[in-house]
């Protein structure tokens, strides 16, 4: 199945000007943290257009985190603008905020976080279960999603019946059952060993191009070497903001790295 | 719902401590409203809002004098009260006694009870077969009878007694009717020992006495006693010419009143065992209401995923809500089960009297849904108003 982003054709379409995905300007975010107030984001500008592959790194505190759930729209920034295809998300309810998560954004978390004793199949299927997809259809595009990212035999397996990086592979194939515009991705390779991590890295590759769009956190400089660009935080504050020169490609690196035999 | 599955055994236990008191409140309320309709059919049996004045005071200086004691009662008081007080629609005259009956070689001791044909009404004595006597037989005298299921029983054991003639004392008397049985009184003496005739054959030919040993009364309601009795302690008193400071010579009372109280006391007590049964069912809820906040805690980090993938608080709220309902809706579906088979294992090893109907099981059943509702509502709430990034980082 090949992921065409309509995210693309849209902005084609719109006169020429090109509406980048993500438009966040000058925001920031302050937590109350007992008595001390912090300044996790402390005015954050950044277009980001359909089709990059974005690798965002930065020492812990350095408020990497907090941009993504910005991104995620899982939390609102306390000022500054966030434009996610031209609309500004800081106006939504909580409904429309979940409805956003749900059809346009893909997360794909450090931990795996699937369900346990729930097949890898089920856990796939359960995004479509809020957007209220027909049985037949979720199980359907369940099984796509499974076969593109290489576990189409497994989907009858549980986790725990599941290395490390076919968990994650099935955490990615949640996050892309529902066609989003974007994938988050939140240190996603942080708990694999690093053959593993390069696997997940050709995955993440191969959707981008196939058109989507992926953001990616961590803190591994090898890893964000497979990105087309490189953002770095500290601070709260964008420090560096550069294209990869010659991204690393990762079918390649493979190659060149000891299999493990099972 | 697979969360359910998933705890199993946490499941149950939960889903016990419903079903326990499901059916503690099923056999309670059963065996409560076996009581009162005991009790109901006891007043049934009783009267149609029965008013009775007796003759004989009921006490001077401690002293009580029995029925015999004052000949003060007489018929035209019976006819006097009828007439003058509103709100009665029935009355007959009684006198009784003891009487030897007589039938070939068959005798039996039995009471003798001289009555107004209205008497059977206010009484509800149904004729089981033959009829009743007129009021023409009253005006006339005759000797004529119905008698009750023991009299039946002792005199004509292998025969209908319908048409035949017994000797009540000296007088023979023909039987014109039977009565349907009506077992025993609430205080346990056989009501169907007795031989019914017309008041005025009994005091001639019977008796051979002038006043009345009791009257009694139908009001038009329940409503009407209190009033119709005032008027009659006030009319018979003028009538009686008792001096203010005499004490009556009669006694007036409603018997229904008193089965009343008792029926009010039982409903009383079913009111009180349904709290208790009911205060199972609240730590039942209780036992519900704590694994399902255990359960939210444990699942934190899976809202969390949920949240972020977009779920909306309204679909993280339904699925908990769902879990606590199906929770107590089991238990309630397993305690109507359980309550009704303790009852039936009650009725039939302690004898007890236990009433079940289908809306005690039914209200049961949806009473236990309500409790996971109830419940259910504040952990689900909790578990809908987590912060998903929160949630995603809880270890």
């Amino acid at each position: 199945m090949v992921i065409v982003n309509p995210a693309t054709t849209k902005n084609a379409d719109a006169a020429g000007v090109s509406t980048p995905l993500v438009g966040v300007h000058d925001i920031r975010k302050n937590y109350q943290l007992g008595e001390t107030e912090v300044h996790a984001l402390r005015g954050v500008s950044v277009r980001i257009h359909a089709g990059d592959f974005v690798a965002i790194m930065g020492a812990s505190g350095s408020g990497k985190s907090t941009f993504m759930n910005i991104l995620g729209c899982l939390d609102k920034p306390t000022s500054g603008q966030y434009l996610l295809e031209g609309t500004d998300v800081s106006a939504l309810t909580k409904k429309e905020l979940a409805r956003i998560r749900n059809q346009k954004i893909g997360f794909v978390f450090q931990g795996f976080n699937l369900l346990g004793r729930t097949t890898a199949l089920e856990n796939t299927e359960l995004p479509m279960l809020y957007s209220r997809t027909h049985k037949n259809d979720r199980e359907r595009r369940a099984r796509e999603a499974l076969v593109q990212v290489g576990l189409g035999d497994r989907a009858d397996h549980f986790p725990s019946q599941l290395s490390g990086g076919q968990q994650q592979r099935v955490a990615i194939a949640r996050a892309l059952v529902s066609q989003p515009r974007m994938l988050l991705a939140d240190e996603p390779t942080g708990n694999l060993d690093s053959r593993t991590s390069v696997e997940v890295m050709e995955i993440f590759q191969k959707l981008n191009a196939d058109g989507l769009t992926i953001i990616l956190v961590t803190h591994e400089p090898d890893i964000a070497q497979f990105a087309k660009r490189e953002i770095v935080f500290r601070d709260g504050q964008i420090k560096r903001d550069d294209v990869v020169e010659v991204p690393h490609v990762a079918s390649e690196v493979l190659k060149t790295m000891p299999t493990i035999k099972d | 719902m697979k969360s359910l599955r998933r705890n199993l055994v946490r499941t149950v236990l939960t889903v016990l401590g419903l079903v326990v008191g499901i059916a503690a409140f099923i056999c309670v309320v059963g065996v409560g409203k076996a009581g009162s309709a005991k009790v109901e059919h006891e007043l049934q049996k009783l009267g149609d809002n029965m008013v009775w004045i007796e003759a004989g005071s009921r006490a001077t200086n401690g002293v009580r004098f029995g029925t015999r004691e004052t000949k003060s009662l007489t018929v035209e008081d019976s006819r006097a009260i009828f007439a003058e007080i509103p709100g009665l629609k029935r009355m007959s005259p009684n006198v009784d006694g003891r009487v030897q009956v007589v039938n070939g070689t068959q005798n039996w001791n039995t009471t003798y009870r001289g009555v107004a044909p209205e008497y059977f009404d206010i009484r509800r004595w149904e004729v089981q077969t033959g009829t009743i006597f007129t009021h023409d037989d009253v005006d006339r005298d005759v000797p004529v009878c119905l008698l009750g299921q023991t009299v039946v029983e002792n005199l004509f054991p292998n025969e209908d007694p319908v048409g035949k003639s017994i000797r009540v004392q000296a007088m023979p008397c023909r039987v014109i009717g039977v009565f349907q049985p009506k077992g025993a009184s609430a205080s346990g003496w056989d009501q169907d020992d007795f031989v019914a005739m017309p008041y005025t054959t009994a005091m001639k030919r019977i008796g051979g006495t002038s006043w009345l040993d009791d009257i009694f009364f139908s009001a038009t309601s329940r409503n009407a006693i209190p009033i119709a009795t005032r008027q009659a302690v006030a009319l018979l008193r003028e009538r009686h010419h008792l001096h203010p400071d005499e004490p009556d010579d009669f006694n007036i009372r409603s018997p229904e009143d008193v089965i009343r109280l008792q029926l009010q006391s039982s409903q009383i007590f079913t009111l009180l065992l349904g709290t208790i049964a009911s205060l199972a069912l609240l730590v039942g809820g209780i036992g519900i209401m704590n694994i399902m906040l255990v359960s939210v805690t444990e699942r934190t980090r899976e809202i969390g995923v949920r949240l972020a993938i977009g779920a909306t608080e309204a679909d993280i709220q339904f699925q908990f809500l769902a879990e606590a309902v199906a929770i107590s809706f089991l238990g309630g579906l397993l305690g109507v089960v359980a309550g009704v088979g303790a009852s039936s294992l009650f009725q039939t090893t302690l004898q007890w009297d236990i009433q079940l109907t289908p809306q005690l099981l039914i209200s049961s059943g949806l009473f236990a849904a309500g409790i996971g509702i109830f419940f259910g509502y504040y952990p689900s709430r909790k578990a809908s108003q987590l912060n998903p990034i929160e949630a995603l980082r809880y270890e």
